[in-house]
C-alpha cells in the first residue's frame, strides 16, 4: 500500500469518495456467487457419505459472498488504489480484432485470414496507421507459420479458402 | 545420500541422449527468445510455448520445458535490465539497478552479472533441489488425504493473501480461479458444473487458455491502453560485455547470498520470488562498501536479485515435484505440462517413473549451463529482438497467443473464452487485482476438493478427520495463521498510527 493510501486510512472523512467501480465488482462477485448456488441446486444429491458435486460449488459461493462484501467496504471508502487515465480505443480495436478472429474462424475463414486480421487491428491499435502494409507483412508472417505448423509440426490448423490455395 | 547421486547419474544419462540434448538446447533458445519480449514472464513463456511440445513424448517434452523455464527466467532479466519493464514483480530489483547501470554505459556488465548468476544460483539450488526432494518424498508418502488437502489450503492463503498488497483482493483473484475449476466433469460423480449446456465447457476450462488470455491479451490490452503514458526506451549495450576484476570481487558474495535467501523461501510451500528478491537487494544495499552507487547502478544490486530469484524458481520446483503443489504461476504452467500427459507429480511418480523426474532434474543442470554459454555471446540478437516496434511486437504475440488455442482446441468456444480470459486479465491490471492466485486455484483447485472428499469418504463424512490428523491440524492452523495475520497486522498499524 502506499503510504498516501495509508494516511489516508486514518481518517475517516466522508469527503472520500465511492469508487463506482469497486462496486460494480463487487456486485459481479455476489452475482457470480448467486450462478454458483443455482447451479449447485440442480445437481442430485447422490452421495451417502462424505461431500457430494453440489458441497463445493456451495462453499466457494459462501467465500464470494464474503469477499464481494470485502470488495463492497475498499470501495464505499474509496480505498481502492489510484487508477492511471485510459485510452478506450486501443482495447477496442484490439477486442475488436479478437472478435473478427473468432468470427473468420466460425465462419471457415481459416487460420491465416484469422490471425491476419488480429494482426492488422492489434498493430493499429498501437498507433501505426499503415494498413496496407501492415496487412501485407500479417499475411506473410501467418502463412509462414501455418506452413510451419502444419507440414513442419503436422500440427493441425484450421484450413480456409488461403490455406487451400498452399 | 548415495541413492540421490545414483538416481542424479542415471538421470544425467537420460538427459544426455543426444535426442534430449537437443530438446532442451531448443528450450533453452525458445526460453529465452519469447522471454526476451517486453511484458512476457516466464510463466507466459512457459504458457505459450506448451503446445510446441504436444507432439512429443512426455520425457523430451519436459526436458525441453526446463530449458524454456530457464530460458525464459534468463530472458525476462535482460529485458528488466535494457528497458525497465520487468515481466514479473520478481525482476522489480534487478531492473532498479540494471537499468540504471546499463543507462550509465554498463549494460554488458549488469548483463554479464546477472547471466554469471543466476548459473551460480540455479547450480546450487538445483543441487539442493535433489538432496531435499527425496527426503520430502520419503516424508510425503505418509500424506493422508486430508493432509493434502491442508497443505493446499496453506498454499492457496500464502500465494493470494499473505504477502499480497491487499488480501482482499489477492482471495478474490483465488475465488475466481476455484469457481473456473469447478466448471466441468465431476470426476468422482459424473455430474456436470457450470457447464450450462455447453458441450466445450465439459472438459473444463484449460489452463493454458486461462494462462494465455490473462497474461498475453490482458497484457497486450492493457499495455494499449496506456500507450499514451509513457515510450519505453531500449538502453543499447555500450562498451565491454565482460565483467572486470572489480565486477567479480562485488559479485560473487551476492550471488552467494541471493542463493541462501532464494531456495529456502522458494521451496517453502509459499512460494513467490518477490520476498527473496527484495531482501536480497536490501541486504546487498546494506551491507555495500559503495553505498552510494545504490539507486544509481550498483552491480550488487543486480548480483544478488538475480541470483535470489532463479534459485527461488528452482526452489519452487520442489513443492512442485515433490508434492505436486504449485505455488508460483509458472510452477502452476510446469504442472499442466505434466498433466497433459496424465502425468500427476508427487511421491508416486518419483517412484513410478524415476527416469522422468531425475532426467528432468538433470536437465535443469544441463539447461543451466546452456544458457550461461549462450547466453552473453548471443546477447546482439536477444537484443535486436528487444528493438522489435511495439505495434509489431504486441500483434505478433497476439498471433502467437491464439495460434496455441487455435492449434489445440479450433472451436468458436475456446477462443471466446480466451477473449474473454483477456478482457478480465485486462481489468484485473487496471484494478490491481494479483493474477496468479487466479492460475493457482484453477489448476489446484479441483485437486483440493477431491483430496478433501476423499478424505471425507473414508472418514464416512466426519469433517474431524480434518482435526485428527495432527499434520493436517497443524497446516490447517498455519493457512488460518497466515489468513488472519494481514488483517490483524494492518489493524495493528492503524492503532499504532492513532496513538501517535
Amino acid at each position: 500500500m502506499t503510504p498516501d493510501a495509508a494516511s489516508e486510512n486514518l481518517r475517516p472523512a466522508p469527503a472520500r469518495r465511492v469508487d463506482r467501480a469497486g462496486v460494480v465488482i463487487a456486485a459481479a462477485l455476489a452475482g457470480l456467487a448467486a450462478v454458483l448456488v443455482w447451479d449447485a441446486s440442480k445437481l442430485p444429491s447422490t452421495t451417502m457419505y462424505g461431500m457430494g458435486p453440489e458441497a463445493m460449488p456451495v462453499v466457494i459461493a459462501i467465500g464470494l459472498v464474503i469477499l464481494a462484501i470485502g470488495n463492497l467496504i475498499d470501495a464505499l471508502r474509496g480505498n481502492l488504489p489510484p487508477r492511471e487515465s485510459m485510452d478506450p480505443k486501443p482495447v477496442g480495436l484490439i477486442i475488436g480484432g479478437l472478435a473478427l478472429l473468432i468470427a473468420i474462424i466460425g465462419f471457415g475463414g481459416g487460420f491465416i485470414l484469422a490471425t491476419s486480421a488480429l494482426f492488422v487491428t492489434t498493430s493499429a491499435a498501437f498507433g501505426r496507421r499503415a494498413v496496407l502494409a501492415d496487412t501485407a507483412i500479417a499475411l506473410v508472417i501467418t502463412t509462414l507459420i501455418y506452413l510451419a505448423f502444419d507440414k513442419l509440426l503436422t500440427l493441425s490448423l484450421p484450413a480456409g479458402p488461403l490455406e487451400r490455395l498452399l | 545420500m548415495m541413492d540421490t547421486f545414483a538416481a542424479l547419474a542415471h538421470g544425467m544419462a537420460v538427459a544426455m541422449q543426444p535426442m534430449n540434448l537437443l530438446y532442451a538446447l531448443i528450450g533453452v533458445f525458445l526460453g529465452t527468445a519469447v522471454g526476451v519480449l517486453p511484458g512476457i514472464g516466464p510463466a507466459l513463456t512457459v504458457a505459450l510455448l506448451l503446445p510446441v511440445t504436444y507432439k512429443l513424448d512426455p520425457g523430451g517434452s519436459l526436458i525441453m520445458f526446463a530449458g524454456i523455464y530457464y530460458g525464459g527466467m534468463y530472458g525476462g532479466s535482460t529485458t528488466a535490465i535494457l528497458i525497465n519493464t520487468p515481466g514479473e514483480s520478481a525482476s522489480m530489483a534487478t531492473a532498479l539497478e540494471g537499468n540504471k547501470m546499463a543507462k550509465a554505459g554498463r549494460g554488458g556488465p549488469a548483463l554479464a552479472t546477472s547471466a554469471i548468476g543466476s548459473f551460480v544460483a540455479g547450480t546450487i539450488a538445483t543441487i539442493g533441489l535433489a538432496f531435499l526432494a527425496p527426503w520430502l518424498v520419503d516424508f510425503a508418502v505418509r500424506f493422508g488425504p486430508e493432509d493434502y488437502f491442508a497443505l493446499m489450503c496453506v498454499a492457496f492463503v500464502t500465494v493470494s493473501a499473505t504477502f499480497g498488497d491487499s488480501p482482499v483482493r489477492g482471495l478474490t483473484s483465488l475465488f475466481i480461479g476455484l469457481t473456473l475449476g469447478l466448471v466441468g466433469i465431476d470426476k468422482l460423480t459424473g455430474q456436470a458444473r457450470l457447464a450450462f449446456g455447453i458441450p466445450e465447457l465439459l472438459d473444463g476450462v484449460e489452463v493454458t487458455t486461462l494462462a494465455v488470455g490473462l497474461f498475453a491479451v490482458g497484457e497486450a490490452l492493457y499495455v494499449a491502453s496506456r500507450r499514451h503514458h509513457a515510450e519505453e526506451k531500449l538502453e543499447p549495450v555500450r562498451g565491454s560485455l565482460w565483467m572486470t576484476k572489480e565486477d567479480w570481487r562485488r559479485s560473487w558474495k551476492p550471488w552467494l547470498r541471493g542463493t541462501l535467501f532464494g531456495f529456502p523461501i522458494g521451496a517453502l510451500p509459499a512460494g513467490g520470488a518477490e520476498i527473496p528478491t527484495f531482501l536480497s537487494y536490501s541486504t546487498e544495499r546494506r551491507l555495500t562498501k559503495h553505498p552510494e552507487e545504490f539507486g544509481k547502478g550498483a552491480i550488487e544490486g543486480v548480483a544478488g536479485p538475480e541470483a535470489a530469484n532463479n534459485a527461488s524458481a528452482a526452489g519452487t520446483l520442489v513443492p512442485l515435484l515433490t508434492l505436486g503443489l504449485p505455488t508460483s504461476a509458472t510452477a502452476a504452467m510446469m504442472l499442466a505440462g505434466f498433466q497433459q500427459y496424465g502425468l500427476n507429480p508427487g511421491p508416486l511418480l518419483f517412484a513410478e517413473r524415476p527416469d522422468l523426474v531425475w532426467g528432468l532434474i538433470a536437465s535443469l543442470f544441463i539447461a543451466n549451463g546452456m544458457l550461461l554459454v549462450l547466453n552473453l555471446p548471443l546477447v546482439g540478437l536477444w537484443v535486436r529482438l528487444l528493438a522489435i516496434p511495439q505495434p509489431w511486437l504486441y500483434a505478433g504475440i497476439l498471433v502467437f497467443a491464439t495460434m496455441g488455442t487455435i492449434a489445440a482446441k479450433p472451436s468458436v468456444v475456446e477462443l471466446s473464452m480466451l477473449a474473454a480470459f483477456g478482457v478480465m486479465g485486462f481489468l484485473m491490471r487496471r484494478f490491481d487485482f494479483p493474477i496468479a492466485p487466479v492460475v493457482i486455484g484453477l489448476i489446484l483447485g479441483p485437486i483440493a476438493e477431491s483430496q478433501l472428499r476423499r478424505a471425507l469418504a473414508i472418514s464416512l463424512g466426519d469433517p474431524m478427520v480434518l482435526l485428527q490428523s495432527p499434520m493436517s491440524a497443524t497446516l490447517l492452523g498455519i493457512a488460518l495463521i497466515a489468513l488472519l495475520a494481514p488483517f490483524v497486522l494492518k489493524g495493528l498499524g492503524r492503532f499504532k498510527a492513532n496513538e501517535d
